[in-house]
């Protein structure tokens, strides 16, 4: 026992680097496969509050630019709401989708899994699996919300799945990353019967409960058959520029509750 | 003098983290390149030095960045070897005297000096970007990332090291 004892004690750097390494280790090759860890991310009160200081002085930089832009977008909001007929913003109708706007305090995109922080949390009522958009296109989904803040899996994340179709047509793909370039996508499983041109564009899918359809994402930059040659891989060029976001807006859809429960009930009789 | 140590040795783990996390990964430099420069803090700690303690320090130094950065436990894996790999490259670079007690590091030259900051930097740059990607198809992209983050980490590093020269071991 004294000999164990004096060999730990003998070699306790090295026990703890091997401790510490294999805490480490499960951490990094859970991150490859599994959610982000609840515990550890940028939403957390102090992580988001020196982060959203940060954020504070850097958007003066930018401020008539990003002025510009929402100018843009409520034009053409406000084109979109005087050609649907009715001129009145407040419908008495229930509505689908409500939206809740947020600011970016943290964006990254250069590491092959990607999650930009939020300025809304639990508060807000941003809860995990909505959907994130910007003024041009899908931004993310909420993975995690603290009280104040929450963190968006990003498009440019390798565990990002995002149901995804050619606008107009009925052919759906999902939507994935493939880590080297932040500005272009990939969208695989369209099947070869599709017809394909360069420069359509792609839109978010109907078979998601997170968001709602017709969502832009991108341009298609260029199209292959995959190896087996029963469907098109197809590169996409993002609407959106994933290094410059500033305002995001959280969907949160009514039915979304409704959807799950009746799947799981079907899963649970099958 | 030993409270002083642990006073500036604190100052720079809370300087190295908030510039890591605040200014360097948001540079983004080139669409990809956002150096680590919080190598920095494994090249200025005492040489004579309480070794777990040093683990431990490197192990938090990552684990506070990845935290804030939302890359879990790829800088605490790069910092905790680092802290552990330093004797070994110390004595490759500076040769088996720098163990004795009068050395420090006015007794080396530049080049030792740089040699020792670039064995840490590309020790740091090859565990961070392997286990970031840990995919053998992407090896090309892991590659251009280590080499190109690595001169741009190595070339600040050296900046800053030489703007906050120190007075003392």
């Amino acid at each position: 026992m004294q000999r164990i004892i004096n060999f730990i004690l003998h070699y306790r750097d090295a026990f703890l680097y091997v401790l510490l390494l294999v805490f480490c280790l499960v951490l990094t090759i859970r991150s490859h496969s599994y959610h982000q860890s609840k515990f550890f991310n940028s939403s957390k009160s102090i992580t988001g509050g020196v982060l959203s200081i940060k954020t504070g002085i850097n958007d003066y930089f930018g401020l008539s630019e990003e002025n510009e832009r929402l100018a843009e977008e409520n034009t053409r909001l406000r084109f979109l709401l005087f050609n649907s007929g009715k001129t009145d913003i407040a419908t008495k109708e229930e509505p689908l989708f409500e939206v809740i706007h947020a600011r970016v305090v943290k964006n990254m995109y250069a590491s092959p899994r990607n999650y930009i922080t939020i300025n809304k949390g639990g508060t807000d009522s941003v809860e995990q699996d909505m959907g994130v958009i910007t003024p041009f296109g899908i931004l993310g989904i909420v993975e995690n919300t603290s009280k104040n803040y929450a963190t968006v899996q990003s498009i440019l994340n390798t565990k990002s799945n995002i149901n995804a179709k050619i606008k107009n047509t009925n052919y759906f793909g999902s939507l994935k990353w493939d880590a080297k370039d932040y500005k272009v996508v990939q969208l695989v499983d369209i099947p070869r019967s599709a017809t394909i041109t360069v420069g359509d564009t792609i839109s978010t899918g109907a078979m998601s409960s997170i968001f709602p359809e017709d969502i832009p994402i991108g341009v298609i930059k260029k199209y292959d058959l995959n190896q087996n040659q029963s469907s098109y891989d197809i590169e996409i060029d993002l609407f959106n520029d994933m290094a410059n976001i500033k305002n995001v807006y959280v969907i949160r859809s009514k039915d979304r509750k409704e959807i799950l429960e009746l799947q799981k009930k079907t899963e649970n009789e099958e | 003098m030993r409270n002083n140590i642990v006073f500036l040795n604190g100052i720079r783990f809370l300087f190295l983290v908030l510039a890591q996390v605040l200014i360097f990964n948001e540079l983004n430099f080139m669409g990809f390149i956002n150096p680590m420069i919080y190598v920095l803090f494994f090249y200025w700690y005492p040489i004579r030095t309480n070794r777990p303690l040093f683990l431990l320090l490197g192990f938090l130094i990552g684990l506070i960045i990845d935290i804030f950065s939302d890359t879990l436990a790829l800088n605490a894996l790069a910092g905790l070897t680092l802290a552990f790999a330093r004797p070994v490259i110390m004595r490759f670079c500076f040769g088996a005297n720098y163990e004795f007690q009068g050395f420090t590091f006015k007794n080396t030259t530049r080049i030792q000096r740089i040699t020792f900051l670039l064995f840490l930097v590309l020790l740091q740059h090859v565990i961070f970007f392997t286990f970031e990607i840990l995919s053998f198809s992407h090896i090309v992209l892991i590659l251009k990332k280590i080499l190109f983050t690595g001169i741009i980490t190595l070339f600040l590093s050296v900046l800053l090291s030489s703007l906050f020269a120190r007075e003392y071991d």
